[in-house]
């Protein structure tokens, strides 16, 4: 078949052909996609809810401050714990969103980054830094040489400690958690939400807040009044 | 079928679109922080690559020379949307690392470079084979940008640790570090290419 010459009638047709097999090819795989996405997004929020509480049965739904509280319970209707779905808008990127586990008398089990943009290499490494230190994986050099490099010891870790009795801020603001190598705003945007989950966690539990620093609630109250 | 090998390894070497070509610097340097996301985004580039060339060179002739640009710029980001959205409804886990690179793809212009000075001169197959090779070259710079950023950077490749991450040199993870480390590798494959 020869090529259309690019006349008005010839361009027009072919452009708008073209956009409306587009249109709506896209708009009828919408319709059959909207809803597994629907699906797997919900089943994203569940598994980080399961990854930071403790074992569970059900979840009832609540909210305090403006911050989803997932409240977990057991099947004879014992409560084991909270998950709070908490955010804090001075990360080094921006926004960071976070899903922190407490246990019934308001320890953190375990938390999850759900969103940030901080600094790759530097922020980032705030998914697994707050967590006890493992056991060093030796490089290669090291095993081929019989040599290890030290690294210092850090108090970092966040898993089994109280906001309301620990004092979770960074050292160098006088508190208990070692902040990420070079990253203090990183670390410190990190700590503010966790405190922020913690004050949520505290309100819909009747518990006392946090007393570390009144920049957690002022975000909190920040986010009741956009909501 | 010689004829098709031959474009295949066109792409891979000669005109390698990260190393000769210098198409898609923007995804090359945004992505390649580790060897693993080179890669990813190499082959996610490749599968819409050769898609995109073997549709564009199947309506070539349905298409006016003057509205060209526009038609395959429809065609592309249409391939690219349905992609994600697939991706996004039945392979989730696929797409919670891949995600972030697809709409990078829109914007990459090898993607249009193809169906431009390729796809809409040649018939299909080797048009696909064109993708393909294209395609592999661009996931083979990618992989190893990333490979060599990740090494300086943090002593691993493809998180396999080769020196203790605390004698890494932080820069080269930073867009600084792609911007040099793509600079002398452009450099040494020139010199290899000319010798």
């Amino acid at each position: 078949m020869a090529k259309l010459e690019s006349s008005l009638k010839n361009m027009l047709l072919s452009l708008t052909a073209i956009a409306l097999i587009a249109a709506g090819l896209m708009a009828s795989l919408y319709r059959v996609t909207s809803e597994p996405i629907q699906k797997s997004k919900e089943q994203k929020s569940v598994d980080a809810i399961k990854a930071v509480l403790p074992a569970f049965d059900k979840i009832e739904n609540d909210t305090a401050n403006g911050l989803n509280i997932y409240k977990a319970y057991k099947a004879d209707g014992q409560f084991v714990g909270a998950a709070v779905e908490s955010l804090s808008k001075n990360g080094f990127g921006g926004e960071i969103k976070v899903m922190v586990g407490f246990d019934a008398q308001g320890c953190i089990t375990e938390y999850s980054v759900l969103e940030q943009k901080e600094t790759p290499g530097l922020g980032t490494k705030m998914v697994t830094w707050f967590r006890p230190q493992t056991e060093k994986k030796k490089s290669l050099l090291e095993t081929i040489f019989h040599y290890e490099v030290k690294t210092p010891e850090k108090q970092s870790s966040i898993i089994g400690k109280n906001p309301a009795v620990n004092k979770m801020t960074v050292s160098k603001d006088g508190g208990e958690i070692d902040a990420i190598t070079a990253s203090t705003i990183s670390s410190r945007a990190f700590l503010e939400s966790v405190r922020t989950a913690y004050n949520a966690y505290a309100a819909a539990n009747n518990q006392k807040p946090t007393d570390a620093n009144s920049g957690a609630t002022q975000t909190t109250e920040g986010n009741n009044n956009e909501q | 079928m010689n004829n098709n090998l031959k474009i295949l390894l066109n792409g891979l070497i000669k005109e390698n679109p990260t190393f000769v070509l210098l198409l898609g610097m923007c995804p090359t340097l945004g992505t390649t922080s580790s060897a693993i996301n080179g890669m990813s985004m190499g082959l996610a580039t490749t599968f819409v690559l050769i898609c995109s060339n073997i549709v564009i060179s199947l309506i070539k002739n349905l298409v006016p020379d003057k509205v060209r640009i526009p038609a395959y710029i429809v065609v592309i980001a249409a391939f690219v949307t349905m992609v994600e959205m697939i991706m996004q409804a039945y392979v989730p886990s696929l797409y919670a690392s891949l995600g972030l690179f697809i709409p990078l793809i829109v914007v990459n212009c090898i993607v249009l470079g193809r169906a431009e000075a390729f796809a809409a001169k040649n018939s299909v197959v080797p048009s696909m084979f064109d993708g393909l090779g294209i395609g592999l070259g661009f996931t083979l710079a990618l992989t190893l940008l990333g490979s060599i950023r990740e090494l300086l950077g943090t002593g691993k490749i493809f998180d396999f640790a080769i020196y203790p991450e605390s004698y890494g040199m932080l820069l080269f993870v930073l867009a600084p570090g792609a911007f040099i480390a793509l600079g002398f590798l452009i450099a040494i494959v020139n010199k290899l290419r000319k010798s």
